[in-house]
C-alpha cells in the first residue's frame, strides 16, 4: 500500500472511531440537560437521579469524543498537507470558527457542569449544561460546513497562479444548501442514537424491575425520542437525496447500482447477484422508489452510472469517476435498514410496555438491548456513504484524493500512525466499554441530602471531585 | 497594520495563552509523583486543574484551526513536516486527557497507577516536545522551493530544539509549582511552594541559555528586549517563590511564559517557518497567508467572540478560585 491508501485508511479509521462518540455526545447532552430542568421545575429527585445516572455514562463518552477530535484536527495537516495548501483558504474557516464559537462553549461549561453541582445556583447550574450542549450543535455545524463545502463547493474562485480555491463569500459557505440539509440529518440521527442508547440501558434495568421509578420513564422517554428522531431523519434523508443528486447525480447512482439511465427507476431493498450490482439473480424492488427520492416524482429520470461517466469524462478529461460501487450500494442500504430497525424496536418496546406493562418474553428485552448499537452501525454507514460516493473526488469537480495526500510523508510514516492509532483505539475501545457497561448496569445513584446545607460551610468535602 | 500582521499576532496570542494555561496543566501532571503522597494528594493535585484542564487546551485547537484558517501552507508545512513528533504528542494528549476522566471510575489502585502513569506521561512528553518544535520553527528547518519539509525526524533533534524542549518543560515544571502552591491548602501547599524555588534556578538556568542563543544567533532589537524582559520576570517569579507571595510568583511565571512566547514570534517576524536549505523558500506572513477577504473574515469572528470566551473563562476560575485541601476530596465514588 502507498501513502495514499494508507492515509484513506487511517482518515476512515479515525474518523468513524470519532463519530462514535459524536452523536451520543451531541443527543445525550440534550437529553441530560431536559432531565436537569425536569428536576429544577419539579423537584423530584427522580429527575435528579436521571440526570446524574445519564450525566455519568455521557461523560464517559465525551471524554473518547474529545480525545479522538483533537486527531482529527491535526490530521488535515498531517496526511492531507496538498488538501490543505489547496483548500486552507475556504476549509480552515469553518474549522476555526468552530475551535472559538463551539469547542470553547463545550468543554468550559462543562467543566462548570461537572464541578459545579455546590458551587452554582440552581438555576445557573443549569444553564450550563444548556450551554455545552448547544456548544456541540454549533460544533457539528461548523464542522458540516466545512464537509458540505467538499461535496458541494460554493462562494469560491480557483486561483491558478497559487494553485489554490480561494473564498470570495463566506455567507454562501455558511449556508450552503448542502449544509442545511446534512445538518438536521445528522443532528436528528444523533438524537435517535442517544435515544435508543436510553432504550437499551433502561430496559436492561426495567427487565431486571431494577430501580424502576427511574428506568421505566427512561425506557419510554428512549423510545419515543427514536421515533421522533427517527421521523426527522426519514424526512431530511429524503431531503437531502434530492439535493445530492442534483450536486453529486454520481452518488445517488452508485448508491443504486443503477447503470442505465432509467424513467421511472426503481428502489432495490436488497439485491442478490455480483456485489457492484452488475448482474443480478434475484432482487426486491420498490418500483418508483428511486425516481422519487431523486426527484421528487414517481416517474422522474434517474441517470446511470454509465451515462454519467461519459459526461464526467467530457467535462472534467480521462478518468474513472465512479466510486466503489459495492460499497455506496451496502452502505446506503444498511444506514436506512439500522436505522428502521431502531424504529421498529422502539415501537415495539412502547407497545409492549404500554399502561405499566412488562412482558415476560425473552427477545423483546433482547431486541431493545441491542438497540444502542443499530444507530451507530447507521451513522457509520451513512458517512461511509457519503464520503465513498465522493470519490475519486475530495473536494467534488475540483480536486483530487489522489492528490489530497502529502507530498513529504513517506508512507512507512503514514503506516506508523495508522498502527498506533489502530491499536490505541482498540485498547481504548476496551476500556470505554468496560467503564459504560459498569456504570450502565450499576443503575442510578441514591440522592444524599448533604447534612448541612450552609454554603459558608468552608470544610464541606466537594460534591463532586475526579 | 497589515492583516497578515495582526493574524501573526493572534496566533501568537493564541500559543502564549496555550502556554500559560496548559502550561500548568502539565506542570501538575508531571508533579503528580513528586507532589502527591498517597492517594487522597494525588486527588488533590488533580481536582485543582479538574473543571479547567479541557478548556485550556482547547486554546491549542483554536492556534492549530487558526493557523489553518489564515495561513494554510503554514499548517500544511508544519503539520506534514513535524509528523511524528506531533504523532506523539498526539497520543500524549490522548491518553492524558482519558486519565483525568476515567482514573477514578474505577476503584482499584492498578487502575489508578496506570492512569497516574498516562496522566505523568501525557504531560512531560508534550511538556518537552512543543519546545522541541518551537526551537526548531525558530531556528529554520529544511524546506524546498515547494514548500515541502524535506528534513527528516533526526533533523529536529538538534541541541538549540532539544534545550528548547527542557525550556518549556522546566516552565512549566515551575509553573505548575506555583500554581498548586497558590490552588491548595496545607502540607501539600507548602511542600509545592518549596519545590517551586529550588524548580527556579534549573528553569532560570535553561530558559536563559536558550534565550541567550536565540538572541545570539538571530540578534533581533526586540527579541533582545523582550528575552530580558522573560528573565526577569522569571528571576521574580523565584523570589516571589521564595518569599511565599504565591499570586506574586503564578504571575510571574506566567508573565515568563507569555514573553518567552512573544520572544520568540518577534524573533521569527516576518517570517513564519524559516528554510535552512540554499535553495528553499521561507514560508512568510506572506507567500503563508490566506487572501485579504478570508483574513477579513476571520479577523471579524475573532474581534467579536475572543471577548466573550475570555469573559466566561475567566468566571470559570473564578467559580473555582477557593483553594483547595485534601479535606475537600471526598471518599470515592463507586
Ligand atoms: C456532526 C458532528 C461532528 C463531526 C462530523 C465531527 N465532529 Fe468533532 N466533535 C463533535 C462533533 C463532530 C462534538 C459533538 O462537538 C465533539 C464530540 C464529543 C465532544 O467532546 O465534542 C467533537 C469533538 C472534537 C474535538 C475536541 C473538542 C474539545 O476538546 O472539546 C475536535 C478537535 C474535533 N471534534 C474536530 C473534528 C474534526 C477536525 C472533524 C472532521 C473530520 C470532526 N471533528 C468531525
Ligand atoms: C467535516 C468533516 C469531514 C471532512 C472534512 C472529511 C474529509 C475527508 C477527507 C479529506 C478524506 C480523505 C480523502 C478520501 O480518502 O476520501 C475523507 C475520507 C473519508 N471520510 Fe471524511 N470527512 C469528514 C467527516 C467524516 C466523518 C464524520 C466520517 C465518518 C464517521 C467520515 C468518513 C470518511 C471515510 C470512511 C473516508 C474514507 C473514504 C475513502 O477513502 O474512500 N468523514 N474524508
Ligand atoms: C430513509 C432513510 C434515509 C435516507 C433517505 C437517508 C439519506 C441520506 C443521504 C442521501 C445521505 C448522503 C448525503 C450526501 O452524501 O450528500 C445520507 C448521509 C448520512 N446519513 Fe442518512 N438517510 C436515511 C436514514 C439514516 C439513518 C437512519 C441514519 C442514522 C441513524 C442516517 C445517518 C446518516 C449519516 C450520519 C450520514 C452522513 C452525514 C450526512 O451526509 O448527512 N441516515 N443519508
Amino acid at each position: 500500500m502507498d501513502a495514499l491508501d494508507l492515509a484513506r485508511w487511517q482518515f476512515a479509521v479515525t474518523t468513524v472511531y470519532h463519530f462514535i462518540f459524536v452523536p451520543i455526545t451531541i443527543g445525550l447532552s440534550a437529553l441530560v440537560a431536559g432531565l436537569q430542568t425536569a428536576w429544577v421545575r419539579t423537584g423530584r429527585p427522580e429527575y435528579l437521579r436521571a440526570t446524574k445516572f445519564w450525566g455519568k455514562l455521557f461523560l464517559i463518552n465525551f471524554a473518547m469524543g474529545v480525545v479522538t477530535g483533537i486527531v482529527q484536527e491535526f490530521q488535515f495537516g498531517m496526511n492531507w498537507s496538498a488538501y490543505s495548501r489547496f483548500v486552507g483558504d475556504i476549509f480552515g474557516a469553518p474549522l476555526a470558527i468552530e475551535g472559538l464559537l463551539a469547542f470553547f462553549l463545550e468543554s468550559t461549561f462543562l467543566g462548570l457542569w461537572i464541578f459545579g453541582w455546590d458551587r452554582l445556583p440552581k438555576k445557573v447550574h443549569l444553564a450550563t449544561i444548556w450551554l455545552a450542549s448547544i456548544g456541540t450543535m454549533l460544533s457539528a455545524y461548523f464542522i458540516l460546513a466545512a464537509n458540505s463545502w467538499m461535496q458541494h463547493p460554493v462562494g469560491y474562485t480557483v486561483n491558478a497562479e497559487r494553485g489554490r480555491a480561494e473564498l470570495t463569500d463566506i455567507v454562501a459557505v455558511l449556508t450552503n444548501s448542502t449544509a442545511l440539509v446534512t445538518f438536521p440529518h445528522t443532528i436528528t440521527a444523533c438524537f435517535l442514537t442517544a435515544g435508543a442508547l436510553m432504550l437499551a440501558v433502561a430496559a436492561w434495568h426495567v427487565r431486571r424491575d431494577h430501580q424502576p421509578e427511574v428506568f421505566r420513564p427512561a425506557l419510554r422517554l428512549g423510545a419515543w425520542v427514536v421515533l421522533v428522531a427517527g421521523v426527522g431523519v426519514l424526512v431530511t434523508g429524503d431531503l437531502q437525496a434530492r439535493v445530492m443528486t442534483e450536486q453529486q447525480p454520481m452518488k445517488m447512482a452508485a448508491a443504486e447500482a443503477l447503470y442505465e439511465t432509467s424513467q421511472p427507476a426503481s428502489f432495490s431493498v436488497f439485491t442478490v447477484g455480483s456485489l457492484d450490482g452488475r448482474s443480478e439473480l434475484a432482487s426486491v424492488r420498490i418500483p418508483s422508489l428511486l425516481s422519487f427520492m431523486a426527484t421528487g416524482s414517481l416517474d422522474g429520470s434517474v441517470e446511470g452510472i454509465n451515462d454519467l461517466q461519459a459526461a464526467y469524462v467530457e467535462r472534467y478529461g480521462e478518468g474513472d469517476y465512479v466510486p466503489y460501487v459495492p460499497v455506496t450500494y451496502w452502505s446506503f442500504r444498511l444506514m436506512i435498514g439500522f436505522g428502521a430497525l431502531a424504529m421498529a424496536v422502539a415501537a415495539l418496546a412502547l407497545w409492549a410496555t404500554r399502561r405499566g406493562r412488562r412482558p415476560a418474553g425473552r427477545w423483546l428485552w433482547i431486541a431493545a438491548v441491542s438497540a444502542v448499537a443499530m444507530p451507530l452501525l447507521a451513522n457509520s454507514f451513512g458517512w461511509i456513504f457519503t464520503e465513498v460516493g465522493r470519490q475519486p473526488w475530495t473536494v467534488f469537480g475540483l480536486f483530487k484524493t489522489s492528490e489530497s495526500v502529502s507530498p513529504s510523508v513517506s508512507a512507512s510514516h503514514v503506516a506508523t500512525s495508522l498502527i498506533v492509532f489502530t491499536l490505541l483505539y482498540g485498547g481504548l475501545a476496551v476500556v470505554e466499554l468496560m467503564l459504560m457497561l459498569r456504570y450502565a448496569r450499576a443503575g442510578a445513584p441514591e440522592i444524599v441530602v448533604p447534612e448541612s446545607d450552609d454554603a459558608s460551610d468552608e470544610d464541606r468535602p466537594l460534591a463532586f471531585a475526579y | 497594520m497589515e492583516l497578515t500582521t495582526v493574524w501573526f499576532v493572534l496566533i501568537a496570542v493564541l500559543w502564549a495563552g496555550y502556554f500559560l494555561l496548559e502550561g500548568f496543566d502539565f506542570g501538575v501532571g508531571m508533579l503528580l509523583p513528586v507532589l502527591g503522597r498517597g492517594e487522597r494528594e494525588r486527588r488533590l493535585l488533580i481536582n485543582t486543574i479538574g473543571p479547567v484542564w479541557d478548556g485550556n487546551e482547547v486554546w491549542l485547537l483554536v492556534a492549530g484551526g487558526a493557523t489553518f484558517a489564515a495561513f494554510p501552507e503554514w499548517y500544511a508545512t508544519l503539520f506534514s513536516g513535524f509528523y511524528l513528533p506531533l504523532l506523539i504528542i498526539l497520543v500524549a494528549l490522548i491518553v492524558r486527557g482519558l486519565a483525568f476522566e476515567y482514573r477514578g471510575k474505577v476503584d482499584s489502585p492498578q487502575w489508578r497507577r496506570r492512569w497516574d502513569l498516562a496522566i505523568i506521561v501525557g504531560s512531560y512528553v508534550p511538556a518537552l516536545l512543543w519546545g522541541v518544535a518551537f526551537g526548531n520553527i525558530v531556528r529554520g528547518v529544511p524546506i524546498n522551493a515547494d514548500h515541502e519539509y524535506v528534513g527528516g525526524f533526526f533533523n529536529l533533534l538538534n541541541p538549540y530544539a532539544l534545550l528548547g524542549g527542557l525550556t518549556t518543560l522546566s516552565l512549566f515544571l515551575l509553573h505548575g509549582a506555583v500554581f498548586l502552591a497558590l490552588k491548595t491548602d496545607g502540607d501539600v501547599r507548602v511542600r509545592a511552594g518549596r519545590l517551586a524555588y529550588r524548580l527556579g534556578f534549573p528553569a532560570v538556568a535553561l530558559a536563559g541559555g536558550f534565550l541567550l542563543w536565540t538572541q545570539l544567533t538571530h540578534d533581533d532589537a526586540w527579541g533582545w528586549a523582550l528575552s530580558g524582559a522573560a528573565a526577569l520576570a522569571l528571576v521574580a517569579g523565584v523570589v516571589a517563590a521564595r518569599a511565599r507571595r504565591e499570586g506574586w510568583a503564578f504571575l510571574a511565571a506566567g508573565a515568563t511564559l507569555v514573553i518567552a512566547v512573544a520572544a520568540l514570534f518577534v524573533t521569527l517576524f516576518p517570517d513564519v517557518m524559516p528554510t535552512t536549505l540554499a535553495g528553499g523558500d521561507s514560508l512568510t506572513v506572506t507567500n503563508a497567508a490566506s487572501t485579504p477577504y478570508t483574513l477579513k473574515v476571520m479577523t471579524g469572528v475573532a474581534v467579536c467572540f475572543t471577548p466573550i470566551v475570555l469573559l466566561y473563562q475567566s468566571w470559570t476560575y473564578w467559580v473555582f478560585r477557593k483553594r483547595l485541601r485534601v479535606e475537600h476530596i471526598p471518599v470515592p465514588h463507586p
